[in-house]
């Protein structure tokens, strides 16, 4: 995975680290759309090197997050069903619904495991014929072909006891919505690696041609991030606004095509409701016509239902980028990874969870 | 008996619990003080001081690549004491059976319960038997105490901790973490990480005689080394400076790591030590270590200042900082 050995990191860092310094006499906000990206920047310490003028800020890439609190609550009613077991990534098993959460429900004795890919959660119905295993697909394009994989691989076994409560969505709409809206001064993007390795690098020209912004596809290694803000510090000193790729070790031109194939054939984009940026237009996948028999929610009848955002919680300013985790009354004192309020707080890669775990203070800067 | 299994007779007080004992708990840990088998054991002690600990034992799967519940118990209980540089004196067992436990599951627990003993050179000196039914417990639950004599010269504690102090950890962290986890299948991970189980009293005795004057050892278990370094900083009211680059950690380890979004630094583990020693002297108890097998791959990871009383700064191997906090909940696979 890691690209060098750390010890070179060591000896890289401070040569990119002074280009970028050369590069940075105005102010730069540059936005990192990716939860991973959030942890990685707060993980090597990259915030507390960057000059004063260069800012990052935090965007929607945070599957978790972005899943309305109505969402978890279908889920929780779906496990609470006689004869279900819910299949589930980790990470929401916190998150909190309108009155309850996946863990609680656990606790209370409903059927929910932790899986790590959906092919998990297949070999499971195979192993529970008896039983109806739903797995609750929260995701973007980087697990969508995978999940789309393992509907397709149920069909062709004939298994009638797999389905999907799809909560899936796609990252290049949420761009497009953010900047539309006009309420956080975005100057670039850091535009996240595991997705583009799947959708390439088109889907991304709406940001340099619809709005005039430059983007640059980066890598996870504390180098390849400090790589990607160069490029973006050099497109603006050449005056130039383009999408480019940092990470071309992972990242074609193209995407995955045959994954993009696989995603296509099973799903179709529909309007999505996101926490905090409300209803985008065709930013969430559904089940195609002739997979619809494996849709949870049409199966066991389970109508979707608006939740409200709990009172003074900030999470979906923060998902946009307009206010920062500290912002927010609840942040670190009602609101904390022990006893979270908002999404933010609850998953690994949430900004207010990083924000709390890495990021109080600038001790011995 | 060899396909047999616990039956909730086993736990009646009869016969069948007579033999149980007779059977297989004396033998594994047969010396004179459990001989006797008196109400209490009776231990000689000889320093003013003693260390005094107990820990219950619950862990899925049973047996994992490197350890099992069993070798656990025994390695805990050892190494609580061991952390305050006592001399393990005798242990006690008490095993809550579930109606239906194999009893070559047992068989093996204890076999390996007798191998972790005599690695650490302890005495078993007393123990219980429970019986519970089918689905009251997970096959076998096992609490072990332990006393110990301290030295009187030592005065481990982490409250102890002093600026300058140089801070090391006996080997790389984490294994017993991933360990259990591959061993439990759920993520169909599968890999070479063996579970780091192990007594570590050997390995603190040949500190403690190179430098008697050793501040803090604590073992970095549940929570791991994030949680330790965290409650030492709190205690001693000192700050501690890590620089991560110096941090062991296997390149399996890191990798299960970095696919489910977990952090090594909160992972658990089960034979590795932390050591805060007097600034002078972190050398000689380095090479000590180093040539003990369990310290192998010692390594001085960072240090104690005067500034940041209360907190754990990290320094990352590009240049820069971060906090390290401690652990909230428990640490759940994230999504891509």
């Amino acid at each position: 995975m890691n690209p060098l050995p750390r010890h070179d990191e060591g000896k890289l860092a401070p040569l990119l680290l002074e280009k970028i310094g050369e590069l940075a006499d105005l102010p730069m906000r540059l936005m990192e759309v990716c939860g991973t990206h959030t942890v990685a920047i707060f993980r090597s310490g990259i915030r507390s090197l960057l000059p004063q003028g260069v800012e990052l800020i935090s965007g929607p890439g945070c599957p978790v997050c972005v899943t309305p609190a109505g969402e978890i609550d279908r889920a929780i009613t779906l496990a609470r069903r006689d004869g279900v077991i819910l299949a589930t990534f980790g990470d929401l098993m916190r998150v909190p619904g309108s009155s309850s959460s996946l863990q609680q429900e656990r606790a209370s004795g409903a059927d929910i495991r932790i899986v790590l890919s959906p092919l998990d959660a297949l070999q499971m119905a195979q192993d529970h014929p008896e039983r109806a295993v739903c797995f609750f697909a929260v995701g973007f394009e980087t697990t969508s072909p995978a999940i789309a994989a393992a509907v397709q691989e149920a069909k062709r076994k004939g298994l009638a006891n797999f389905y999907l409560l799809s909560s899936q969505r796609i990252i290049p709409p949420a761009i497009r919505a953010l900047l539309s809206g006009g309420r956080v001064k975005i100057d670039g993007f850091i535009l996240p690696g595991h997705v583009s390795v799947i959708i390439g690098r088109a889907p991304y020209l709406l940001i340099s041609e619809e709005f005039g912004l430059p983007g640059v596809i980066t890598g996870f290694e504390p180098l390849d991030i400090l790589e990607g803000i160069y490029m973006l510090l050099r497109q603006r000193e050449e005056g130039r606004t383009s999408i480019e790729i940092q990470y071309s070790r992972a990242v074609k031109e193209e995407g995955n095509q045959h994954a993009l194939a696989i995603l296509n054939a099973v799903f179709t984009p529909v309007d999505a409701r996101w926490r905090g940026l409300g209803t985008i237009p065709k930013s969430g996948l559904v089940l195609r016509e002739g997979f619809s028999a494996l849709d949870a929610a049409q199966a066991f009848d389970l109508p979707y239902e608006e939740v409200e955002d709990p009172p003074g919680c900030l999470c979906g300013e923060v998902l946009q980028g307009i206010h920062r985790p500290p912002d927010c009354a609840l942040f670190g004192t009602r609101c904390t990874p022990e006893d979270p309020i908002g999404p933010c707080m609850v998953s690994s890669e949430g900004s207010c969870a990083a924000y709390y775990k890495y990021g109080r203070g600038d001790e011995g800067k | 008996m060899k396909d047999k299994r616990i039956l909730l007779s086993h736990g009646a007080g009869g016969k069948l619990s007579h033999d149980l004992v007779q059977e297989f708990f004396l033998p594994s840990f047969d010396n004179d003080l459990l001989r006797a088998l008196d109400d209490s054991a009776v231990i000689p002690v000889e320093s003013s001081r003693i260390a005094f600990t107990t820990d219950a034992y619950v862990v899925k799967p049973l047996f994992f690549p490197g350890g099992d519940i069993g070798r656990l118990a025994i390695c805990g209980t050892v190494n609580d004491l061991a952390m305050a540089g006592a001399r393990p004196l005798g242990l006690s067992a008490s095993f809550i059976l579930e109606e239906g436990l194999p009893i070559k599951d047992l068989e093996r627990i204890l076999a390996s319960m007798k191998g972790a003993a005599q690695e650490a050179g302890v005495k078993v000196v007393a123990g219980d038997t429970k019986v519970v039914e089918h689905g009251a417990a997970e096959g076998i639950f096992i609490t072990t105490a332990g006393v110990g004599q301290i030295p009187d010269n030592v005065k481990i504690g982490s409250a102890q901790a002093k600026p300058g102090d140089a801070i090391i950890v006996s080997g790389p962290l984490g294994d017993h973490e991933i360990a259990v986890l591959m061993a439990r299948g759920e993520f169909a991970l599968q890999g070479e990480v063996e579970s780091d189980c192990a007594p570590l009293n050997g390995l603190v005795e040949a500190m403690l005689k190179v430098c008697p004057d050793i501040h803090c050892l604590r073992d970095p278990t549940r929570g791991g080394l994030a949680t330790v370094l965290w409650e030492i900083a709190a205690s001693s009211k000192i700050g501690v400076v890590i620089d991560e680059g110096q941090v062991p950690i296997r390149e399996q380890v890191r990798a299960v790591c970095d696919l489910l979004g977990f952090d090594p630094y909160y992972l658990a583990n089960e034979g590795k030590l932390v050591a805060f020693v007097p600034e002078g002297e972190s050398d000689t108890v380095l090479k000590a270590m180093q040539k003990q097998p369990l310290g192998k791959e010692s390594a001085v990871i960072g240090k104690v200042t005067a500034k940041n009383p209360g907190k754990v700064l990290l320094h990352t191997p590009i240049g820069g900082h971060r906090l390290l906090e401690p652990l909230s909940g428990e640490q759940f696979p994230r999504i891509c």
